[in-house]
Parts: C-alpha cells; sequence; structure tokens
C-alpha cells in the first residue's frame, strides 16, 4: 500500500547528526513533491543527550505530528529503548543489531521513571529489561525489525571509498539510517541522492561519501527483501508547485528582510537565537531596482540613497543582555530604522522596562517572543503558551501595545511584516508571540508571494513635510494631541523635526511635565490608538475561522495548536462531526466583538491551549463575559499532537461533565 | 549664518538645585556644540536617570531622555542605525557604573563613535543622597545614615580595562577645560568616556567645590588655598598612543594611565589620561561584513516601492530552502 500519510522519527545522541539525517529526509520527500512536517524535540545539552525529529509525511497537506510512530530509524540504542513503545504494529524499527544487549537501566541518558516503567512493562511479560526483549515484545505485537549492521556496512565503504578514518565514516551512520528507511519505503534513490547533494552542497567529498554509503545501504536491504515484508511505501508525486522546506525560525527571519527589518538585537537564549544568526549569516541580500517614492523625493538625504541601493542590509547586534537588546532596538528605531529583537521568555522578562519606555514614547519596535516552557529556565528546550498574559501586561503602568499571535509556520512570515507595519502605523511596540513548537518544526510550503504585503509607515514624515508644518505650527511637536492618537513623527537627525523623549510623562514636545491635565490628555491620546487599531485592521488579520459557520460544538484556540487542530477536525468531519474553530490572532487588541458575536451562539465552546490556567480563556472571558465549557490543556512541554486533540475533542463531546482534560503525551 | 550659542537651549525651566555642578558641564557642553558648529538636528544627545538625566530637555538638540542605567544601549543603536548622527551620551554615576555598569563595560568592546559623559557626584541626588559606586569607602556625606561600606570604583581604569578608546576627566567648575575636553571626545574617532567631577551642593557635602578648590589647605607661605586639583597636560603627559604596535609604548602608557587613576585626595589629576586612534571602530568593523553599511546605514534603506510593495528580493534565500 501507499501511504498518504507516514509518521517517521530519528533519534540520537545530540552532536550525533539527528538534525542532519531529519533534514535529508524531509527534503528528500520534498523534492519528491511529497508534503512533511517536522518537529524537533531536544534537550538543554550540548553533547550526549537524547534528541530526536519527527517527521510526518504525506502526499497532501499536513500540518502537525502525531503520536504513533510508523518507521522509527535508530544508530543507537537510548532512541530504540525510547521510542519502540511508540511504533504501531506494522510498523518498523531500524537498530544496530550490535547494540541489543544493552540492558535498559544502563543507559546513562534515561531518566529514572523513564527506566522503572519500561522495566515494570518487560517484567510485567516475564521479560528481562533489555533492548533485545523490548525489541522481541515489539515483533510480538506485529511490529517488523530491520537490523542494519552499521559497522560492517562501514568497513566495506571505507575500503571501497579509500577512506580509513573510522570517525570519518562512523560520521555517516545517520545518513545510513535514512537510506535504509527510504529502501523499506521504496523511495526513489535518484531523489534521496539530490536531498543529499542540497543538505550537503558546500561540501562535495561529503556529498560523494553519503551517496556511496546510501546506495550501499539500499542494496543491502533490497538484498535481505526487507523491503517486502514493510508495508507503507513512498511515492513522488509531480507536481508544479514550488516549494520551500522552511523552519518557523527561518521564517520570522525572511519575514524580517522582507518587511524591511535592517536593526536587529539579540541576546543567546533558546529558541529565539537561531531566527538572528539566520539574520547575521544572511545581513547582505539583494534588493530589486529602487523606484523613487514619493517619501523620497521629499527627502534628499534618502533620495541618493535610493540610488545606492541595489544591495540591502541588516545589522545584527549581539547585546550584553536583553535590556540592551530592547533598549538598543530602540535606539535604532528613532533613528528611523525598521528594528527588532527577538527573545524568549526569560530575556522577555528583563525587557519589561523598555517596552515601557517604547510605550510612553510611542515608538515602533517590534518584540518577537519565543515561549518556551517557564517560569524561571522552566524546560528552556520544550515547548509551552505560558507567556501570553506575561506579554499582555509586562511593564509598569498603562500603556498601549499590540499582540500578535501566529499559527504556523507560514503565519510567521506574513504576520512579521503586520507586526512592523502595526509598530509603525500606531507608533507603539509590537509583540509578536510565537513558540519554541513553531520555532524548531519545518514545512514544505509553497514559495512565499511577497506581493501579498504592503509596507506601511505610517505617520513618519520625512524634510519637506516637517518644515510645511513648522512653518504653520511653530516648533514641532512630537506628540501633537491629534483625535484618533496618532501624531506625525521624524527620525531623529530630520532638519527642523526636534522633539524630546523622556520615561516621564511629558507634554507635546516631549518635555517632562507632571500637570494632571496634560496627564489626562496625554493617557487618553496613547491609549486611544488601540481603538484606533482596532478599528483599523481587518478581521482578516485579526482571526482566522475554520469549518462550518454552523457546527455542534466550536473550538477556540491561538498559536501553534492552529496545525494540529486543524488536522485533527479534518478526521473528525470525515466521522460526521461538524466542528469550527477559531483561530485568534490578534490578541490584543482582542477583537472581543466578533468573538462574542460567534461564542455566544456557539452550542459548546471548547478551548484548547499549551499550559495550566488557559490563560487565553481568562482574557476571552474577562473581553466578553464569556466562558468556555470544557478546557482541553498541556504544559508537559511537549506540543499537542492531532491524535491527542482527536481524542480529547470526541472526549468533551461525550462527557461534557469532563472540564478540563490534560494532555500527557510526548517523550 | 553661523550658529549661536542660544540656538542650542530650550525654554524648559531648569530645576537643578543652586549652585548645581551640573550647570557648568550643561554651559561647557552647550558651548562646544556651538564653537563646533554642529548643526543642531544633527545632534542626539542621550541621557540616563537622575538629575544629570534632565540635561536634554535643555539642550536645543535631539535630545532622548531614557531609563536608568540604559542611555548607552539606546544612544548605541541610534548611532548604528545612523552613523552620520553626532550621538552624545550623558548621565550620572550611579546611572552609569552602579545600574548600567554592564553596558558601561560592553560599549567598551565595540567601539562605537560617540562620546560618553558621566556627571560623578559621588550620590544619587534626585533619590535624596544615597552613597553612589563613586563615593569612598568609610566617607558619610551628610544624608547617608552610616559611613559608606563600600569601596569605591575607579571609572579611568574601568574604562581602560573596558576598552575605551579615548578616557579623560574634567571638572565642572572649569567651563573652559571642559570644552576643550568634550570637543576632543567628539572629535575621537571612536568610544570617548569623560569623567566629569561635579559637586552636588546638596547632598555630598564632602566633596564641596571648595575641597576641590583646597580651601581647608592653605599654603602657609601664601595663604592661598592649594587646588586638590591638577591638569595632567601641565606636567608633561602625553595620552596619546602614537604606535600601537609599539608594545612598550602601549604598555608605559597603560601603566601611566592606572598610576594616574589612582590619584585621589590631595592631588585630583583631570585632562585626557588615554587616547588610542588606531583601534577599528564598530562601523569599520560592520564595513569589513557591510561594506555599503555608511552609505546605506539600517535608517537610510528604502525598502518599499511607490505602491509600497516590498523590494527586499529574497530569491536567493528560497532558492537555498527550496526543494521544488
Amino acid at each position: 500500500m501507499v501511504a498518504s500519510s507516514l509518521s517517521w522519527l530519528i533519534g540520537g545522541a545530540q552532536g550525533s547528526g539527528v538534525d542532519t539525517s531529519a533534514n535529508v529526509f524531509a527534503r528528500a520527500c520534498g523534492v519528491g513533491g511529497l508534503q512533511v512536517f517536522g518537529k524537533r524535540e531536544y534537550y538543554s545539552n550540548i553533547k550526549g543527550e537524547h534528541s530526536y525529529f519527527q517527521v510526518r509525511v504525506s502526499d497532501g497537506v499536513v500540518r502537525s505530528h502525531v503520536d504513533r510512530v510508523e518507521l522509527l530509524a535508530t544508530f543507537d540504542d537510548e532512541t530504540a529503548v525510547r521510542h519502540t513503545r511508540s511504533v504501531v504494529p506494522n510498523g518498523g524499527i531500524i537498530y544496530d543489531p550490535t547494540l541489543i544487549k544493552t540492558k535498559i537501566a544502563n543507559v546513562p541518558t534515561l531518566e529514572t521513571p523513564v527506566i522503572l516503567g519500561l522495566e515494570e512493562y518487560l517484567r510485567s511479560k516475564g521479560l528481562e529489561p533489555t533492548l533485545e526483549n523490548l525489541l522481541i515484545d515489539a515483533k510480538n505485537s506485529g511490529v517488523h525489525l530491520y537490523p542494519l549492521p552499521y559497522n560492517e556496512l562501514l568497513h566495506v565503504i571505507g575500503k571501497e571509498i579509500h577512506e580509513e578514518s573510522a570517525s570519518i565514516l562512523q560520521r555517516m551512520v545517520n545518513v545510513m539510517a535514512v537510506a535504509a528507511s527510504f529502501a523499506l519505503l521504496e523511495y526513489d534513490f535518484e531523489t534521496l541522492t539530490k536531498a543529499i547533494r542540497l543538505t550537503f552542497r558546500a561540501k562535495p567529498k561529503v556529498v560523494d561519501m553519503n551517496i556511496h554509503a546510501s546506495r550501499k545501504v539500499y542494496e543491502y536491504f533490497t538484498t535481505q527483501m526487507y523491503n517486502k515484508s514493510f508495508p507503507f511505501k513512498l511515492q513522488t508525486i509531480k507536481t508544479d508547485e514550488q516549494r520551500i522546506l522552511v523552519l518557523g525560525s527561518q521564517a520570522v527571519g525572511l519575514g524580517k528582510l522582507i518587511s524591511g527589518c535592517r536593526f536587529q538585537t539579540y541576546y543567546p537564549i533558546t529558541p529565539a537565537s537561531d531566527e538572528s544568526e539566520y539574520l547575521e549569516g544572511h545581513e547582505v541580500f539583494d534588493m530589486k531596482p529602487p523606484a523613487l517614492t514619493s517619501q523620497v523625493m521629499e527627502n534628499p538625504q534618502v533620495e541618493e540613497v535610493a540610488y545606492l541601493n541595489s544591495k540591502g542590509s541588516v545589522v545584527v547586534v549581539q547585546t550584553e543582555d536583553e535590556i540592551a537588546a530592547i533598549t538598543m532596538a530602540i535606539g535604532a528605531s528613532l533613528a528611523g530604522a525598521r528594528a527588532a529583537t527577538s527573545t524568549s521568555g526569560p530575556g522577555f522578562s528583563l525587557m519589561a522596562e523598555g517596552t515601557g519606555w517604547a510605550g510612553i514614547n510611542e515608538v515602533p519596535v517590534v518584540i518577537t517572543l519565543y515561549q518556551r516552557a517557564g517560569p524561571s529556565t522552566g524546560l528552556p528546550t520544550r515547548h509551552e503558551q505560558g507567556d501570553l498574559r506575561f506579554a499582555m501586561h509586562a511593564g509598569h503602568g498603562e500603556f498601549p501595545r499590540i499582540l500578535l499571535a501566529s499559527g504556523d509556520v507560514e503565519e510567521c512570515f506574513y504576520d512579521t511584516v503586520r507586526a512592523f507595519n502595526y509598530a509603525e502605523r500606531y507608533q507603539l511596540p509590537v509583540i509578536h508571540i510565537i513558540d519554541k513548537s513553531m520555532a524548531n518544526s519545518n514545512m514544505t510550503v509553497p514559495v512565499w508571494d511577497t506581493k501579498k504585503v504592503k509596507i506601511d509607515r505610517g505617520l513618519l514624515i520625512g524634510g519637506e513635510e516637517i518644515q510645511k508644518m513648522v512653518a504653520s505650527e511653530g516648533l514641532f511637536r512630537r506628540f501633537k494631541f491629534i483625535e484618533n492618537g496618532i501624531s506625525p513623527r521624524v527620525k531623529l537627525g530630520t532638519k527642523g523635526g526636534m522633539f524630546w523623549n523622556t520615561g516621564d510623562e511629558h507634554d507635546e514636545y516631549g518635555h517632562i511635565t507632571e500637570d494632571p491635565t496634560n496627564r489626562i490628555m496625554m493617557m487618553e491620546k496613547r491609549m486611544k490608538k488601540l481603538e484606533t487599531a482596532d478599528g483599523e485592521i481587518p478581521l482578516s488579520e485579526k482571526v482566522n475561522f475554520f469549518g462550518p459557520a454552523e457546527a455542534d460544538a466550536t473550538i477556540l484556540s491561538w498559536g501553534s495548536t492552529k496545525g494540529a487542530i486543524l488536522d485533527a477536525m479534518d478526521i473528525l468531519k470525515e466521522e460526521g462531526y461538524r466542528i469550527n474553530f477559531l483561530q485568534v490572532r490578534l490578541i490584543h487588541p482582542l477583537p472581543s466583538e466578533y468573538l462574542g458575536y460567534v461564542l455566544s451562539s456557539a452550542k459548546k465552546k471548547i478551548h484548547i491551549e499549551m499550559n495550566y490556567s488557559a490563560q487565553f480563556a481568562g482574557i476571552v472571558r474577562e473581553k466578553t463575559g464569556i466562558a468556555m465549557d470544557n478546557f482541553i490543556v498541556k504544559y508537559n512541554g511537549r506540543p499537542m499532537s492531532s491524535e491527542e486533540i482527536y481524542y480529547s475533542v470526541k472526549k468533551v463531546l461525550a462527557h461534557p461533565e469532563e472540564k478540563r482534560v490534560v494532555l500527557t503525551h510526548g517523550a | 549664518m553661523a550658529l549661536k550659542l542660544t540656538d542650542y537651549k530650550t525654554t524648559v525651566h531648569n530645576d537643578w538645585c543652586p549652585g548645581c555642578g551640573d550647570f557648568g558641564i550643561l554651559n561647557a557642553l552647550l558651548m562646544t556644540l556651538a564653537e563646533m558648529q554642529l548643526e543642531p538636528h544633527g545632534v542626539a544627545i542621550f541621557s540616563g536617570i537622575g538629575c544629570s538625566g534632565k540635561t536634554p530637555h535643555f539642550a536645543g538638540t535631539y535630545g532622548i531622555h531614557t531609563l536608568h542605567g540604559r542611555v548607552l544601549p539606546f544612544a548605541l543603536g541610534a548611532k548604528l542605525a545612523n552613523p552620520n548622527l553626532e550621538v552624545i551620551a550623558l548621565g550620572g554615576d550611579g546611572d552609569g557604573l552602579g545600574i548600567g555598569a554592564g553596558h558601561f563595560v560592553n560599549a567598551g568592546r565595540r567601539n562605537v563613535d560617540i562620546a560618553y559623559i558621566i556627571f560623578d557626584n559621588g550620590v544619587y541626588g534626585l533619590t535624596k543622597g544615597q552613597a553612589s559606586p563613586t563615593l569612598q569607602l568609610g566617607l558619610k556625606p551628610k544624608s547617608l545614615p552610616k559611613p559608606n561600606i563600600n569601596e569605591a570604583i575607579n571609572p579611568i581604569a574601568l574604562a581602560l580595562a573596558s576598552g575605551y578608546t579615548f578616557i579623560a576627566r574634567s571638572y565642572a567648575y572649569d567651563v573652559k577645560h571642559q570644552k576643550e575636553t568634550i570637543k576632543k571626545a567628539i572629535e575621537h574617532r571612536g568610544m570617548a568616556f569623560i569623567d566629569i567631577l561635579q559637586p552636588c551642593p546638596t547632598y555630598n557635602d564632602i566633596n564641596t567645590k571648595e575641597w576641590y578648590g583646597g580651601d581647608d589647605r592653605k599654603d602657609q607661605a601664601t595663604g592661598k588655598p592649594m587646588p586638590r586639583i591638577y591638569k595632567l597636560e601641565e606636567t608633561g603627559y602625553d595620552p596619546v598612543i602614537k604606535d600601537p604596535e609599539n608594545v612598550d609604548e602601549l604598555r608605559a602608557k597603560i601603566t601611566d594611565v592606572i598610576v594616574r587613576s589612582q590619584e585621589w585626595g590631595d592631588r585630583i589629576p583631570i585632562g585626557v589620561f588615554y587616547q588610542n586612534g588606531h583601534v577599528p571602530t564598530y562601523d569599520d568593523r560592520l564595513m569589513g561584513r557591510i561594506t555599503d553599511y555608511r552609505k546605506i546605514p539600517p535608517a537610510m534603506q528604502v525598502f518599499w516601492d511607490e505602491n509600497g510593495y516590498p523590494t527586499t528580493d529574497l530569491t536567493k534565500l528560497f532558492e537555498e530552502i527550496r526543494v521544488l
């Protein structure tokens, strides 16, 4: 049978090439016209701890991971020990036969509860707790076992390619595991070689070695006729669509470049740093031939630049801490650059004061917040949506901010542009809130259409406009009282546009004042911008609505649960359930009227969120007065799978009295 | 038409205490800008929090009054986004060497071409006279309940260790000396630091104008006060590194800076301690990676066309991750 969908998992010690092998696998699928969704799990560790990459591949759109594993590719004992029990009957396990004598208790990086659990399981079946018995047990339940004698094959390969270094040869075991997988799946070998070429393009020798080794593994598995017993197959598909295989962190980076972000600051933190490193690695890039705009014409300083601007560049600064990261980005924004910083919860905690300064001084700045499991250091490499309320309220006092939450890798790209547009149009900090799961997930998507977005710099005015304004109104008032709250602003250095900023309350010029009447007017001016934004931002940018208008149940959620919910909904629909799904992207200002409209007419309201206290449901209740009926939450650090959502939604539909379902799956 | 001193002033009411050393620094700073004929709109003055933090409001340039301790990252962000701006950062000793000490040290590593002035009075004035990081151990200005329990930071030595390429000290009541020093700092290519000794007439009743002036130690022969402050330049001291390859010169001058920076009490040096114009600035370093950086710095790039569509071309970047 040709699988319409396959769940493949590869694991190994950190530093042993798990990521690379998963990349080769996903690329090979992508190059063959298939679509993939990949999920990466890893410890806060450099070398030695277990990491794994799960890739779901399909001939159609795939947006999430599943709990089940259909093909497990291993080259160490720990991966086999940890994941064997996730493999479905009829699935397969590729393993190194020289490692099967390993005692479960002797895998040093296994947590005690995992060891005890497996030991108890095997002993309950009368088996000694070894990897071998675990595999035998799997075989008894219908799992196919495929021993791959890595060292024997490497010995032969070494001779054939005249490579004597065992350590160099050893580096290929990860790609051999991939090749073995494709051999079982009877996937086109040439497509695999293309993926190997793409992955190691800078290293021709590595390409040749890996292709040679892969061929050897294909031959070996075919000679053993392993492929005959394995029921899952993958076939390449022809399609005219142009696709990329992209990580969430890359999507944000690419989004920043197209947005015109030209200044990025960061302090190293998982999982946010990948994006800044991507930007620094691509700090100089092409620009389309410059066209003179009216804005450019008005500012001779800029005009000269426009002609030179055949290359663009972004300055990425690694700062001494996150306080410097946010304040340096604000400084750059004052000078006129589109500026951003990226961080995770602990770093964002340090940015609270700077964010408030940007708020009171109405400075556009974008903060990309990659949530991870907190509090404090929490689970630094694991997933959670626990920072929503913090992002909404961080900073003392009251000031306007916009909170924009993307739901998948593609939204990360387009929403980044919107984040900058909102920041400049409404002159405030925008927190683009995403998470570890999205940052480290990759997906095949159609190449993005950069014509889908526009640049809106709001009331950023140039030299000539400011001269006119000053001539008619006198000294420039940066914080001029204007009905909708938005006053014109200039870049530092603009002639005639001198203004002052201060963290103190200020008058229209930006000078300190403690006058009570001015205070009221300034508070109202600033807060008014949220109403203006709420009125101007189209609904299509605020929410996504999926499923039928009339439904038996409505799911409410935000962020990266999107993919798993949609995949679960597909199955539920086939089973006859009528369910719709409201995904909220603009968290603040919340489109509460629309939410109220949808939720008040919903027959049953199911809330899904990756944290303990269902933070967003609380916010919705605060703003709309509507309480959700059932809550599906998860806080074990691992993202929700579509299966978990499928089962838990069915559960609350069948048992409405189950108010709160806590999901627990994930290794 | 030549710019006058009044072109650099605002009409904002100044609420510093009468006799505050800050007035001397403000005057010297504005006079320097006028003498250098810098266009006011080309100058951005950044400040931290405290009495000194209010300075930008009295200057007719762009004025950015930031957060406590954070003046340097704000200022560096603006300068890196538009290196054509003349950026001056200033703040108190508590601001720069207490809460902002991490930024003080790390700014030295980058050698961005800005000037940073610390108004150094040994106390936290605006919060009513607590001990600041530059107050000497055991001193008890009048508002302290007990003598200071901490050692003082040596700002000159710290600046040297951190990599500042221009390090000077001046005195708030010597406007001429400040003007010369600030001018040198602005003209210096790289990160310049000036520690300005600034008596706080309200809270620091130890390091007063009279104390710096030596009123308490009169020459027995003449009856005249013997000032504690002396000028390095009048002793033949040469702060300038001439040959950065010459290890002996470098070592000797660094030693001189450290020795002089330790002087306090009866003899307090002011003037330029150290100047090394041979260290690549941050924008030199950026130019090594982004060759158009100075021509099209971040703040000056145009990335949209006349219809508002983005003009950044991602074709090559998409190509790297293309599968189909």
